[in-house]
Parts: structure tokens; C-alpha cells; sequence
């Protein structure tokens, strides 16, 4: 009837590990090294609380939820852009110094916090959603599951930004003014794939948010903590839409007949 | 330094404290009457705690089973709140919350359908039939974006990562608040005609906590310190499942829409122990045997719930007394199996992971536990206030001219215990309520003067912890005061344990005084951890002096000393306000009372 638990009996498995985390702000820093018990189950946010608590009281990050649910931790472990709340300690690897640095695409703000500032700004600039008239007298909308799947995956974002921490479009090549990042182009996507909504955005794609510059080598969607698939089913069919609208030929000619 | 050099100054008509739900609905709302409103958020916007709401929010539309509406909402949470709830908010809670919901679809939330294409609902602790609109297990997230990406069209000005250390009054009117950012630490003053609280909770206070580290009741003490009063104070909800192992998640929520999806409670010795302990005010309403409880989570109209989606007061006692009775789990909790489901659906992995992808992510990553194949360890923590700032049922107005509030912050929805479900309504309904009344009061009232000695002296006040050289980490005394709180004054409560609760709490009082911080005041963590103190201080002390008042067990609140309803404890709400000598009274108010008409809506629903 009941179903079997596997999870082991507590047992004491503790370890010291050394940390490497950046300190310092906008100006400069340094990697500080710090030692810390950890014990079966710590996730990597854990032990930067443990470090606060004991031994660097002003050692500034962000977090709320710690469940992986608000997406404030965000973080480069090891070099890999992740959510500190979700990296369990054991998935690390044992005897090796950890290191924690900031989102290095941000500006920095203070040790693990970094400006996030732009991507507030660019969400702003996104035309907003603009429903059709509701389909009921009582307000209200029919849509069916299946045709709202697509974008309710997109609506798991939890605005980390770490697959616009990670795009070599922002990250290398410093393209901000003229390209809006992989969360912005799946947050139109979930706009323009809405059911209800009647709103435009395809020209904005193209000449103003820079669409083009993504060349989908997807490290974006690798490093989403929700498994989004941001470039397969976000990125890539808006671009398909954007072709079809600008540059197939069929479609321009039915555009010139329908005058839009 | 002069004051004008000292501090950064801001003006607005209505300004918002807090950016969750509440505070995000009630600045829409405030913004739609054309006045300049700000809203403070203490983190990034749209990271709130809300965030982490999962199951669903309640609004009678009768999508699933027609047989509901307002009034069966009405009763069902009156019942819920032990009568000790304010009836005029519950009314406009029941009324007006399927408005809500549907005015979100209208701004884009995406919610889960039905067949029929209507916004679904799933079935819920205390609730008769299915209310609850969600979007699988993250309703929380899909309301905050939904609010988050409406509210920046529509004027409002945003101030993220400020903290309020002070709201300010002159002549007892409202005259704006004071507060820092923590990017750089500077002062700053919002002048504002109106304020609106909508902080959240106060989970920080106790060890183990469903709420993240902003949940340090700001909201409560800043009205508290400005005249208004606490009620309520006593009826802290502490949810029946929160995850127990690894150590360092202990606290964080397991959903009860694993239960509304088939999910059973069961004890070491494998027995689904919820059967044995049925209230007698849900008699009626109960399963009598696991064949008719599943029928129910499958949607049969003729079949009771079954006994885990009972109230979260009463699953949490039981939880508790399995554990005691050393009928627990090896971490410490009880079992919640979910998995049991694929006896009945082909499919069952692939629904749950569906229906519950929060939780099965939320497991998979940080317990190495798939839920889909075996039990999670479960038991009851902090989750959240039914207590807070008294306000006006109608306007949403504390006894404080110019300060309202609006959600977790404010008492009256919820009475002694509050369904789950009805957090999220209460957020868009009073958030509304809140901004509408609010912009009314700052359109018909001039903007009073700041009072500078004030601002002064509580600038003063934060700043001390950087004065010191020698002196306590505030860490310590955060963390003391967590287990005190969370073991004198916890699920199950006594006069002498209370008692002990009290000493420890003026102890603390006088430890905070010495608390010293090093580094500076750029993004420092270990300031705000101080700044935070008080403010816990504040809502420790007044949950314990009301529970001690209540010589009773009702709601969320038991009392070993008490274990009984009392009739006399039914007629009246218990209110904390600071007297002229500093010091916390508590005293008896007496219900507001029921309407005939609302007397015989409960009447007809029994």
C-alpha cells in the first residue's frame, strides 16, 4: 500500500571545506578563503550563512526563499553560473576548494550582490500584454490546457537572470544596448504565444531587442535551474516568426494584399 | 552634516511598504486614481515571499462544483477562524475575491483549465468543494509576475532593497516613513499623506520557518512603535508539512495541494493516523474510509474529504502527537506519501510531476527524494500569522490616520486559524480595498510636516551598533531568540513555559542594546540582522502576552494548561498596544459583531 522511503538514517558525515569567495565592490577585490564544517544535506547558500554567522558578519549576498523558488542567490560556483540555494554540497567536488564569485556579467555591487538593474529597465521597454475582449459575458476567457502548456513552461521563470549572466552576447561581447537577453526573449515569446494576447511585438524583436545576435549555442537553457527550454521552445520559434513575418516571400505578398 | 545633506528625500501621495501581493495589488490600485505612489520592496522586485505560495487562491467561482459561492466561502472560513474572525472582511473576502481572480487573467496569469476551458480549481484544507485557482504548485509566483509586470505600466515608482526603520507621525497623523537602502546605506525620508503596510510575516521569529529572512514582522512593529494596535497576535499558523531533512531546508513548505492530489499522512508503524482524530465541527464532512477520501480527491460530488485536508491547526496537532509518541520518522516527522497514487492512476508519475513540479524538483534537488516512488518526511512549521495591525473591515484603516494595511500584515480575515487558499484571495481582495482607500484618504488630506527631531533620533538609534568596538554579533541573539520562541511558545503552549518566554524576551531586550556590527553600511547584512532585532522583539512579545491571555485552546492556538474551547474566550479578540510608559498591554475587545444576515448564512452551511 504505502510506498518506500530510502532516505538514510541521520548519521554524522562532516567535513571542513575550503572556499574561495570574491570580495570586494565596484572598484576592485579579492578572493578570501574561509574554512567551513559542513554536514550532510548543506546546500552552498548554507555555508555562506555559516560564514556570516562566524567569521564575516558583513559578507554581502542576496536570498529569500532558499528553495529555489525567488531566484535571488544566483552565483558562478566553481565557474558555473547556479542558484547557491540549490547546489547541495554533495554534489561538489570532495577535497577541492569552492569557489563563489558574483554574476560577472553585472556590474558589482558588493561581494556576491551585483547590479541586476538593466534587466528591470529592459522588461520595462516590453510592450505589455493586451488581451482580447473576454470571450464570456461574465469577464471571463475559454482557453484550453493544451493550448496554454507553452507558456505556462515559460511563466516558471524565476528571474535569476543566470542565462542572461551566461549568453556570450551580454557576457563577452557587451551587446546590452542593443540586445535584450535570453529571459526577455522568452518573456516575449510568453507574451506573444499567450492565447488572448492581440499585441505585436515582432518588429521590436527584430530591430530593436536583437534577436539576430543570439546564435543559439544554448547556454541559456543549460544553465536554467526551472529546465526551461528557453532556446528550443522559446527563442528559436520566435525567431521562425520573425522570419516569417520580415523575409518569406509568401508572406510578405499576403501582408501587402491584407495591407497590414 | 546638515539634514538636508543627511538625507535623500522622496514625496509621493500613497506609498506602499512592501512588494508582495498585497503591496503590489494595493499600488496598482492606488496608481489607477491618478496619485504619485511609491512602493518600497525590502528585496529585488518580485522576490517577495509570495513567491512562495503553492497551492492556490480561493474565490468561490464554482468552475469545478457549481454548489459553491460566496457563502459556503463565507462559512467555510468563518468556521475555519474559530468565529474570532471579522465578519465584514470576510465578507468582502468571499464576495469579491472571483472579481480578483479573473481581473488577474485579464492582466495575464496563466491558470491552470478545466475541460470546459475555465479556470480550474483544486480541492483544499477546510474548504467544501474545489476553490482553489492555481497554477500547478507555484500560484505564488504566477500572482506576484502577474502584478509585478502589470505594475510597472502603470506609473508607480519602485524602490528595491530599502528598508523602513520607522514610520513617522506628527500630531498622530501619518507624515511618510524613514529607511535606508542597502546598496549604499543612506538615510532616506519618504514624505507620503497616505501609507500602506503590506510586510508579510513574521516566520523569523521562530527556529523553524517556512519564511524567508525578510519574514521579521517589520510591518507589525513599525505599526506597533507608531500607535497602532497588534490583535490576534496569539494565533500563529504552524503548517501541518514542512520538509524535516536535510537539516539545512528543515522548515521549508510541502504544499497541501500534495494532499488536495491524493497525498495520505502515515506514521512509522505505516498507519494513516488521520482517521482516529476527526473534529466534531467536520464530523459531517469526513471520509469514512480511505475508498471514499480518494473518490473525493478524483472529484466525486458524494464523497467527504478525506481527514488530511482537514484544518492545518488540527493535521498539525496530530503530526505533532505522532512525533511525541515516538511514532515518527527517522528525521524526526511523519510520512507524506504521494507516490501510493499509481495504485490507482496508470500514469501516476507523470501527473504528479505535472501537478506538483515544485515539489517534485524541490525534493529531487535538495533530499534526493523522488516523490513520485517514495514518502517524504514531513512535520509542522512556522508558516504564518493570523495576527496583526487592527484595522477598519471596510477602508482597510488603522487607528493611526494615513496607515493602512493589507494582507499577512493585518488581522481580521482569518480569525484563529486561516485555510490555505484564502492567503492569496486575501492579498488581491484587501490589496485592493487597501490602494482604493488610501488614495481616497491622500486626495481629502493635506500632507502633514516630517518631524526632523524624530527622523533624527531614529537615525540615531540604527546607527549605534557601528559605535561599538566591543560588543554582541547580532547573529547570537537572533538565533536565541528563534528557539525560544520556537520552544516556549511553539504548537503546543503552557502558562510556565510562556512565562519562562517572557524573561528570555526582556534578557534579549537588553542584549540588543549592546549589539555592535563590523565593515560599514554598504550592503551589510549584519547591520540589518540588528536593525531586524527589535522588530522581532516586538512580535515575539506580543504573541506571547496575548497566547498567555488566552486561556483556551481554539484555532492555531493550544494550550496544554487549557486544552478547551471556552465559551467566554469566544467573545473576544485580544489587541497589544504600546502604553505611555513604553510598555506592552494587552486587553480584551469584543468581537465585531455577526450581521443577522451573515448569522444565517453560517446557519444554512452547518
Amino acid at each position: 500500500m504505502s510506498t518506500p522511503t530510502t532516505q538514510s538514517t541521520p548519521v554524522d558525515q562532516s567535513r571542513n571545506v575550503q572556499f574561495r569567495i570574491w570580495r570586494g565592490n565596484k572598484d576592485g577585490g579579492e578572493f578570501v578563503n574561509y574554512t567551513v564544517n559542513v554536514t550532510e544535506g548543506m546546500v552552498l547558500l548554507d555555508c555562506v550563512h555559516r560564514i556570516q554567522a562566524e567569521q564575516a558578519p558583513d559578507l554581502a549576498c542576496r536570498w529569500n526563499c532558499k528553495a529555489g523558488k525567488c531566484g535571488s542567490c544566483s552565483a558562478e560556483i566553481n565557474g558555473k553560473p547556479s542558484l547557491m540555494c540549490m547546489t547541495r554540497m554533495d554534489t561538489l567536488p570532495p577535497d577541492k576548494v569552492v569557489t563563489v564569485e558574483p554574476m560577472r556579467s553585472f556590474p558589482s555591487i558588493r561581494d556576491l550582490v551585483t547590479d541586476v538593474s538593466w534587466n528591470f529597465r529592459v522588461k520595462k521597454t516590453i510592450k505589455p500584454f493586451k488581451p482580447r475582449k473576454p470571450d464570456n459575458a461574465d469577464g471571463s476567457w475559454t482557453m484550453f490546457q493544451q493550448d496554454i502548456d507553452r507558456v505556462q513552461e515559460f511563466r516558471k521563470c524565476i528571474e535569476c537572470f543566470l542565462c542572461q549572466d551566461v549568453c556570450h552576447v551580454i557576457r563577452d561581447h557587451k551587446k546590452e544596448d542593443e540586445f535584450i537577453g535570453p529571459r526577455f526573449l522568452m518573456y516575449t515569446a510568453a507574451l506573444e504565444m499567450h492565447p488572448l494576447d492581440t499585441e505585436d511585438r515582432l518588429g521590436d524583436l527584430k530591430n530593436r531587442d536583437g534577436i539576430g545576435y543570439c546564435n543559439i549555442t544554448k547556454c541559456c537553457t543549460k544553465v536554467c535551474p526551472e529546465h526551461i527550454g528557453i532556446t528550443d521552445n522559446a527563442i528559436i520559434p520566435l525567431k521562425e516568426r520573425v522570419v516569417d513575418q520580415f523575409y518569406d516571400p509568401v508572406t510578405r505578398l499576403f501582408r501587402m494584399f491584407k495591407g497590414k | 552634516m546638515s539634514f538636508a545633506e543627511q538625507f535623500i528625500v522622496h514625496e509621493h501621495d500613497v506609498l506602499v511598504i512592501g512588494a508582495g501581493g498585497a503591496g503590489l495589488r494595493a499600488a496598482i490600485e492606488a496608481s489607477a486614481a491618478g496619485l504619485k505612489v511609491g512602493v518600497i520592496c525590502k528585496s529585488l522586485l518580485g522576490k517577495a515571499h509570495t513567491v512562495m505560495a503553492e497551492g492556490g487562491m480561493a474565490a468561490a467561482m464554482g468552475n469545478v462544483d457549481d454548489r459553491d459561492n460566496w457563502e459556503v466561502h463565507f462559512a467555510d472560513t468563518m468556521r475555519g477562524g474559530q468565529y474570532l474572525n471579522n465578519p465584514i472582511m470576510v465578507e468582502h473576502h468571499a464576495k469579491e475575491s472571483p472579481a480578483r481572480v479573473l481581473e488577474l487573467e485579464s492582466w495575464g496569469a496563466v491558470f491552470d483549465r478545466t475541460k470546459e476551458g475555465k479556470i480550474l480549481q483544486r480541492n483544499f484544507g477546510g474548504h467544501r468543494y474545489p476553490r482553489l485557482a492555481h497554477v500547478g504548485d507555484r500560484t505564488g509566483l504566477e500572482l506576484i509576475r502577474t502584478l509585478q509586470d502589470h505594475g510597472i505600466h502603470q506609473g508607480m515608482e519602485v524602490f528595491m532593497e530599502m528598508t523602513v526603520v520607522s514610520l513617522l507621525t506628527t500630531g498622530g497623523k501619518i507624515s511618510g516613513v524613514l529607511g535606508y537602502d542597502r546598496e549604499r546605506g543612506r538615510m532616506r525620508i519618504w514624505k507620503a499623506k497616505a501609507v500602506i503596510l503590506a510586510t508579510g510575516g513574521i516566520g523569523k521569529s521562530f527556529r523553524i520557518t517556512s519564511n524567508s529572512w525578510e519574514g521579521t514582522g517589520d510591518g507589525h512593529a513599525l505599526a506597533y512603535q507608531a500607535g497602532a494596535e497588534l490583535m490576534d497576535m496569539e494565533f500563529v499558523q504552524f503548517h501541518p508539512t514542512g520538509m524535516v531533512w536535510p537539516p539545512s531546508v528543515r522548515g521549508i513548505l510541502v504544499t497541501e495541494g500534495v494532499r488536495g492530489e491524493g497525498g495520505v499522512l502515515r506514521n512509522s508503524e505505516g498507519k494513516r493516523f488521520m482517521f482516529d482524530d476527526i473534529p466534531d465541527a467536520y464530523k459531517n464532512q469526513v471520509a469514512k474510509d480511505e475508498e471514499e477520501g480518494w473518490r473525493y480527491v478524483c472529484g466525486d460530488k458524494n464523497a467527504n474529504r478525506p481527514p488530511e485536508l482537514l484544518t492545518r491547526d488540527h493535521v498539525a496537532r496530530c503530526i505533532n502527537r505522532e512525533i511525541k509518541a515516538g511514532r515518527g520518522s527517522p528525521h524526526g516527522g511523519v510520512y507524506l506519501d504521494i507516490g501510493w497514487i499509481k495504485e490507482k492512476l496508470p500514469n501516476a508519475a507523470d501527473h504528479i510531476k505535472r501537478k506538483l513540479p515544485s515539489m517534485y524538483h524541490q525534493f529531487k534537488q535538495l533530499a534526493g527524494v523522488d516523490i513520485t516512488q517514495e514518502r517524504m518526511e514531513v512535520g509542522p512549521t512556522t508558516h504564518y500569522v493570523m495576527g496583526g495591525v487592527a484595522v477598519d473591515g471596510d477602508t482597510q484603516m488603522s487607528c493611526v490616520p494615513g496607515l493602512f494595511a493589507a494582507g499577512e500584515v493585518t488581522a481580521g480575515l482569518h480569525g484563529a486559524n486561516r485555510l490555505g487558499g484564502n492567503s492569496l484571495s486575501d492579498l488581491i481582495v484587501f490589496g485592493k480595498l487597501a490602494g482604493e482607500h488610501a488614495a481616497k484618504y491622500a486626495k481629502n488630506n493635506a500632507a502633514v510636516e516630517v518631524d526632523q527631531a524624530q527622523v533624527l533620533a531614529h537615525t540615531n538609534a540604527i546607527m549605534q551598533p557601528f559605535e561599538r568596538t566591543t560588543g554582541e554579533n547580532p547573529y547570537g541573539i537572533q538565533h536565541d531568540l528563534q528557539n525560544t520562541m520556537q520552544d516556549l511558545v511553539g504548537i503546543v503552549r503552557t502558562e510556565t513555559e510562556m512565562q519562562q518566554a517572557l524573561v528570555k524576551l526582556d534578557e534579549y531586550k537588553v542584549r540588543m542594546k549592546n549589539v555592535s556590527v563590523i565593515g560599514h553600511r554598504e550592503y551589510n547584512p549584519g547591520w540589518h540582522t540588528a536593525i531586524d532585532l527589535p522588530c522581532m522583539l516586538v512580535v515575539s512579545e506580543s504573541i506571547t502576552r496575548a497566547a498567555l491571555e488566552r486561556k483556551e485552546s481554539r484555532g492555531a492556538q493550544f494550550r496544554d494548561d487549557y486544552p478547551d474551547k471556552s465559551a467566554e474566550c469566544a467573545t473576544f479578540n485580544l489587541v497589544a498596544k504600546k502604553a505611555a510608559d513604553g510598555s506592552m498591554q494587552v486587553t480584551r475587545r469584543s468581537i465585531v459583531p455577526l450581521r443577522a444576515d451573515l448569522k444565517a448564512v453560517i446557519e444554512k452551511m452547518k
